[in-house]
């Protein structure tokens, strides 16, 4: 068969066939959509059986998908064929979204919980939401060190560790592009949002020379390793460094003297979304105290609920420095913004100059 | 039945070509010959040149050539012993080998992941018949085996395939004429199984060339494929024309590839893919 012959025709068809398909769902979807609440995550940063409850007090059908890495968020959503009703991205990336006009204003008078959610916190929030209209912090946390007091004798409070030739193949890195250069620019003493070319050049150095001597980049699996004893040492989030130490007791956190990273995730509404009502609703919820107190319970990342403390039955929780860091920890440490489309090009460029590098 | 009947039934499998063949590789083309304002450019295709990209390309190559050869001198020995076995055991070995593939392999990865982390599985496994410091996890090998484990079943299926076919008369009249088992092997056996080796071969190399998910979950995510940029460009540096430009230049690869081994075997070719 002349395939060439019947191109012509077969292209508009198909054509036809696709758009017809097109139209279908979205009529389909128009008599549900009011019902539907799509929302984006990232993976394991919920309690268990809280989408049940907001299912079943507000009568709305939860579509729950998760993601990784921020970046990942932002190419998903970037192309535009995919609409969420609400997402939870981190700060810098917030400001990103921001400044490329795909967010949506929240109307916090349909938000009465935000009440709880502590002056600091929408203080903070306006470093990357300056007027403080497109946000509603959901965590908050820090980046530092994980290690296993069996397998590392010294003493940690240092970034300098993470290099040392004694801990070969016994070393788990964040595979998140601003998370491992705000490690090497901290070492180094310098921001973590440098756009200096020098700087960042001595920085993917350093982690390059450091390739040889890491086991594995990671982001959610860092943890696994750690309980499993596989690594001696892991650079994580607070909040998963406190879920690790649940399984298992040898496990120490700390944020290095020389700095770290401080991070809101806040939740956002997209220029797209089709629910902003049930994503307003969602938002509510996420607020209330009861709610917030089961995610800390379950995530162990910390809250910006003002309530939440008081209601915590667990001492040892409450007690964490991992969970509720003292200011000597926060003052020592600094948010992530957004570097611009070019800042964000060269950095990425430079990080996979790392990853692409001989171990 | 006519010729235009026959045409009919051809139409579902045309609409498919072209909605999900044909139109997506002029999307990926479109993407690979422009930049981001939309103006012509070669510099896509050219960023192959660049030595981190042309470095991730020989990894994946250098890795797909050794997984590729490897499937085959497991898959073709046993695609001998399942012709020499009787019909019953057959179908059940056979049934064995293809049984993972009824488990998405993502799945069975990070089953491996599992399994050969340090102080996993394998260790512990090891260290109980006193073998330590055995260091595999996260490596190249580590990220070979999955790529083995992987598509293994893609060259025993071909193979075993030609290799069943083949006349026992024919390996009989051999051995009749005094020929010895491995001159029978070489002379009658290998030549008419070349059809299935050659199918196994693209069915192996092929993916394993564009694999990325293998590397980063069994090679800690320090070894970057060619698929791994590719993926990176999409998904966290959000530069779609220079993923495509990537993209297209592998699809070149495999194109080339598969034309040589086409003019290998110009009798053959009509049965490869």
């Amino acid at each position: 068969m002349k395939f060439t012959k019947i191109l012509p025709i077969l292209l508009p068809l198909a054509a036809l066939v696709l758009s017809g398909c097109g139209s279908d769902t979205e009529s389909g979807e128009a008599a549900d959509s009011e019902n539907i609440l799509y929302v984006y995550n990232w993976d394991e940063y919920i309690a268990d059986g809280v989408i049940e409850m907001f299912e079943e007090e507000t009568g709305y059908t939860v579509v729950y998908d998760v993601f990784e890495t921020n970046e990942g968020l932002y190419a998903k959503l970037a192309s535009g064929d995919i609409s969420y009703d609400v997402i939870c991205p981190s700060d810098y990336m917030i400001a990103k979204m921001i400044a490329n006009d795909m967010l949506e204003p929240i109307d916090y008078s349909k938000i009465p919980n935000l009440k709880y959610i502590g002056e600091d916190y929408v203080e903070s929030s306006k470093a990357f939401d300056p007027d403080f209209a497109y946000s509603v912090p959901y965590t908050w946390g820090t980046v530092g060190i994980l290690y296993n007091t069996t397998m590392v004798d010294e003493e940690v409070d240092s970034w300098s560790i993470l290099f040392d030739e004694k801990y070969r193949h016994n070393i788990v890195m964040l595979d998140s592009v601003r998370d491992s250069y705000a490690v090497a620019l901290k070492y180094l003493g310098y921001s973590l949002n440098t756009l200096d070319e020098e700087e960042l050049a001595e920085a993917t150095e350093l982690l390059i020379k450091q390739k040889p001597i890491v086991q594995a980049y990671e982001v959610d699996y860092a943890r696994e390793r750690m309980i499993n004893n596989s690594a001696a040492m892991a650079v994580i989030y607070s909040g998963e460094a406190l879920y690790s130490q649940d399984y298992n007791e040898d496990l120490e956190y700390v944020v290095p003297k020389e700095g770290s990273n401080i991070w809101i995730d806040s939740w956002v509404i997209p220029k797209n979304a089709e629910n902003k009502e049930a994503a307003h609703a969602w938002i509510d919820f996420m607020c209330r105290p009861d709610i917030a107190k089961m995610n800390l319970e379950y995530i162990t990342y910390s809250t910006p609920n003002t309530e939440v403390y008081d209601m915590l039955d667990d001492e040892d929780l409450k007690s964490s420095t991992t969970l509720f860091p003292d200011s000597d920890i926060t003052d020592r440490c600094e948010a992530f913004s957004y570097l611009g489309e070019e800042g964000d090009k060269y950095y990425n460029n430079l990080w996979e100059d790392v990853k692409a590098a001989a171990n | 039945m006519n010729r235009k009947k026959l045409q009919l039934f051809a139409t579902p499998y045309i609409i498919w070509i072209a909605a999900f063949i044909i139109i997506p590789l002029i999307i990926v083309a479109i993407y690979a010959l422009t930049d981001s304002s939309g103006a012509f450019t070669l510099e896509n295709i050219k960023a192959i040149g660049i030595p981190k990209y042309a470095r991730s390309l020989g990894i994946s190559v250098l890795f797909s050539l050794i997984t590729t050869a490897v499937c085959f001198f497991i898959a073709y020995p046993i695609a001998l012993i399942l012709k020499s076995m009787k019909i019953k055991n057959q179908n059940f070995i056979l049934f064995i080998f293809i049984l993972p593939m009824w488990m998405n392999f993502l799945l069975r990865t990070y089953a491996w992941k599992t399994i050969l982390i340090p102080n996993g599985l394998l260790d512990n496994i090891l260290a109980f018949f006193g073998i330590t410091g055995f260091n595999f996890s996260d490596s190249a090998a580590a990220i070979l085996f999955g790529m083995v484990y992987d598509f293994l079943p893609f060259m025993i299926m071909p193979i075993y395939n030609t290799v069943i076919k083949i006349d026992d008369n024919l390996i009989n009249a051999s051995r009749d004429l005094g020929a010895g088992y491995f001159t029978t092997l070489r002379k009658i056996v290998f030549p008419l199984s070349v059809p299935g080796i050659l199918s196994g071969v693209i069915m192996v190399f092929v993916p394993s060339l564009t694999t990325f998910a293998v590397s980063k979950i069994l090679g800690g995510s320090k070894y970057l494929l060619i698929g791994d940029v590719i993926e990176n460009q999409f998904m966290t540096a959000y530069d779609w024309h220079l993923g495509a430009g990537i993209s297209f230049v592998l699809m070149i690869f495999i194109i080339i590839y598969i034309v040589i081994q086409n003019f290998i075997d110009k009798d053959e070719g009509a049965n490869l893919i």
